[in-house]
């Protein structure tokens, strides 16, 4: 289990110019996270938070400020981020590939690295598949499975690559609400397992203060960073944390600060870019 | 509409590697085929080199009897096509749309679908009074299946909820049919008909090779096949491209009408 | 199976019964079967004879050497196409630039070309088929969801790993639905190539028929071929699924 991963974000700036036009995605952007924080970014649509986990990913550059992690620059305007297993990315749709059994999905990323052997990696995915509730499925594909059941796996697989930083976009809001409940308890659970840093981004607030040590407000296009509330909800949480009074008094607070951007997004009615 | 924000984007899309390095995979093929024929290559021993190719192709430019024959075969495509799409539609609309209509007839409909257009043509010319006749109704046939497949193919992916939506805000069957379902459709029918359009020149050409003994109106195709028989084989390549040229335009063309007339559907 | 009563009814009713004069040449459906399914055929040729067979050999080896052909040459150049960008811009305008000659436009060169009667044939069958199958890889390959190429990037695949795991895999469906075109598309080019240039096969036998007024060999000619084209496609179809279990859910 190893440790790190906090990340330091410093006045990151992204220009998009598509159609010749340009666009702000984001503006000085800095922010400071933890090893093993688990930080939510809420925010209107359209308003970079996308952009900005891309970037983190290296699926996107940026084109001012950097991004560094445990001390040395990740990335900056001319150098060039690959993805990697370190910043594991669980997707909004799900990326399991449909053609691989289970099994497959999740061992792929080390035995394909070469840091296990396929007998090791079978054997310890099992376990986790297991120990996550998920044994027995191993052998199917993933259309056999349900919603739910198909973005657990997708986390065994996150988990599975041992990464210093989980980026999730939003992840859970393809399901339904009542399984997005027990996924938000699910996820905590696993998060106490292995506490590394999580990077989260979503809509819906109810979900960002659940899981989040820290939500981060950012404002509408260009994304800057708006407002940033500690959760000092005590863990381990389960859904009885919802109806506690410190949770309303906390939901009061970010809803005050996301509302206006997202009243100020609507008025301009933007459309989500990336 | 020459702002300057246009200019600068033709100006980009003109010096784009892309662009040049497409110029420079046609150029390849025609160097190799100019040093292959130089070099007398026994596999092309009876084909011209390309730059005789493009000697008889300017030549054959400038003569009559060559639009000649792009005209007739034009008016033959144009006339086997259009009948193909005004019976094509309706009956492609009906498969789609009356369960009774698709389990009595689609099985034979399938069952001719792959007979071979030219594997008709023996037929037909026995049954046509003329020859006209004849490579037309193998034209329409070539047309006209496709773009049933097309039209039935768009009206089962049409997403029901846009009729369920009509049909609770009061639509009778025939308005749910011309207001909702038609257009649905209008992206996957002209599509077919894009496709349609390319395979009728392919057609044409077989329909006019095989047939064109005594027609006495000499279309591409016929030129074609005159000029094999006649030895002259940079005429043929000539007639190659023709075809091939006529059979893009005449398909962007329909793809222009279509994209006009589903612009509805540029939202992204 | 109730159309099928309804059109051979229609069309003994035109030809047999009120012998309409435009159909006068075509024979009804009776005389047809009759003549298809008879040990001593009059025109040479029915179930029984093994001419037809014969015929019905040398077409289906010829569209399946030819459909082989483009599928192995095809499918590779396809998948190459649609993943490595500088190769597609190379390579795809001239392609482009050839396709739309028809494959039947082929035929004089190909006999040119090409010796003896077999490989003209199949070349042209193969014309047919192979742009088709190109097409439909290059686009199965770029309808793979990017999610899917970011997803194995984080996972640390190399780019063979990519290519092996994510993009062939990932283009099998659009594959599969190019090679039932490229399928129908070979029997059409097939028949045209025979009817011109080959001394068997079933293009053969429909324009050899036709050249001595045999009309309902015609008729069993073609109808042969539509049977025989459908089949293919199915089969295709088959393989397809079977390939590709994971769709089925």
């Amino acid at each position: 289990m190893t440790r790190g991963g906090g990340l330091s974000i410093r006045n990151v700036g992204k220009v998009y110019n598509p159609d010749d036009m340009d666009v702000v995605a984001l503006q000085d952007f800095c922010l400071d996270i933890s090893p093993g924080e688990f930080c939510v970014v809420v925010g209107p649509s359209g308003c970079g938070k996308t952009t900005l986990l891309n970037i983190i990913a290296g699926f996107d550059t940026l084109t001012a400020g950097e991004i560094s992690m445990d001390g040395s620059v990740l990335t900056a305007p001319g150098k060039r981020l690959s993805p990697g297993a370190d910043r594991m990315v669980v997707f909004q749709h799900g990326a399991l590939f449909p053609w691989k059994t289970v099994l497959w999905n999740v061992t792929c990323g080390p035995v394909l690295q070469g840091r296990f052997s396929r007998t090791t990696a079978e054997a310890q995915a099992r376990q986790l598949l297991s120990r996550t509730g998920l044994q027995g499925i191993e052998e199917q594909y993933p259309g056999e499975l349900s919603s739910g059941m198909r973005r657990r796996v997708e986390l065994v697989r996150a988990l599975m690559n041992d990464p210093k930083v989980l980026l999730l976009d939003e992840p859970f809001r393809a399901l339904d609400a009542l399984t997005r409940g027990v996924m938000h308890e699910h996820l905590l659970e696993l998060y106490d397992l292995a506490r590394k840093t999580v990077f989260f981004i979503t809509h819906d607030l109810e979900e960002a203060i659940f899981l989040a040590d820290r939500v981060v407000v950012m404002t509408t296009r260009p994304g800057r960073l708006k407002k940033v509330i500690k959760i000092d909800l005590p863990r381990p949480r389960d859904h009885r944390v919802l109806t506690t009074a410190r949770y309303g008094a906390l939901e009061e607070e970010v809803l005050e600060a996301v509302q206006e951007e997202a009243r100020k997004a609507f008025e301009t009615g933007e459309r989500e870019l990336a | 509409m020459s702002s300057p924000s246009s200019r600068r984007r033709l100006l980009r899309a003109a010096t784009s590697a892309a662009l040049w390095r497409g110029v420079v995979g046609i150029a390849l093929f025609f160097a190799i085929w100019e040093a292959a024929s130089l070099v007398k290559l026994p596999f092309l021993r009876h084909v011209p080199a390309p730059h005789i190719v493009l000697e008889s192709v300017i030549q054959t430019v400038q003569t009559a009897s060559y639009w000649s024959a792009v005209y007739i075969s034009a008016k033959r495509v144009a006339i086997g096509y259009i009948i193909g799409v005004v019976l094509g539609v309706p009956i492609g609309l009906a498969f789609g749309v009356s369960r009774l209509f698709k389990s009595t007839f689609f099985p034979v409909f399938e069952t001719l679908r792959p007979i071979p257009p030219l594997a008709w043509v023996p037929l037909s010319i026995l049954f046509w009074p003329t020859m006209e006749m004849t490579v037309v109704s193998v034209i329409f046939l070539g047309s006209f299946f496709t773009v049933v497949i097309n039209v039935l193919g768009g009206v089962e992916t049409l997403d029901i909820r846009y009729v369920r939506a009509a049909v609770s805000m009061g639509a009778t069957p025939w308005q749910v049919f011309w207001r909702v379902i038609v257009p649905a459709a209008s992206p996957s029918i002209f599509i077919g008909a894009a496709i349609a359009m390319g395979l009728t020149w392919e057609i044409v050409v077989a329909a006019e090779m095989v047939s064109s003994v005594g027609s006495g109106q000499t279309g591409l195709g016929a030129t074609m096949w005159q000029a094999y028989v006649g030895g002259v084989i940079p005429l043929i390549i000539t007639a190659m491209i023709s075809i091939g040229l006529a059979g893009l335009i005449f398909s962007a063309v329909i793809w222009q009408i279509g994209a006009y007339a589903t612009r509805w559907r540029r939202v992204v | 199976m109730l159309g099928f009563a309804i059109v051979l009814a229609a069309w003994h009713l035109v030809t047999a019964i009120l012998e309409v004069p435009m159909f006068k040449k075509i024979p009804p459906p009776a005389v047809v079967l009759r003549e298809w399914f008879t040990p001593d055929p009059f025109f040479g040729v029915s179930v029984y004879t093994p001419l037809y067979y014969s015929h019905i050999g040398y077409s289906v080896y010829r569209a399946y050497t030819a459909f082989a052909l483009a599928v192995l040459l095809g499918v590779p150049l396809g998948i190459l196409i649609g993943w490595n960008r500088k190769f597609r811009e190379f390579t795809f305008p001239l392609i482009e630039t050839l396709r739309p000659i028809p494959p039947l436009a082929w035929v004089p060169l190909a006999i040119l070309m090409l010796p003896g009667t077999e490989p003209p044939v199949i070349f042209v069958t193969f014309i047919a088929a192979f742009f088709a199958t190109v097409l439909n890889t290059l686009l199965g390959v770029q309808s793979i969801d990017r999610s899917y190429f970011r997803a194995a990037q984080c996972l640390g695949f190399t780019r063979r790993d990519i290519l092996v795991h994510v993009v062939v895999p990932g283009a099998m469906p659009h594959v599969f639905v190019g090679l039932q075109i490229a399928m129908g598309l070979s029997w059409v080019a097939l028949v045209a190539g025979e009817m011109i240039a080959g001394k068997r096969g079933l293009g053969y036998m429909i324009y050899d028929a036709y050249s001595m007024v045999q009309i309902p060999t015609i008729i069993m000619g073609m109808l042969t071929l539509g049977f025989l084209g459908y089949f293919s496609s199915a089969f295709v179809r088959y393989v397809g699924r079977r390939l590709m279990a994971w769709r089925a859910f």
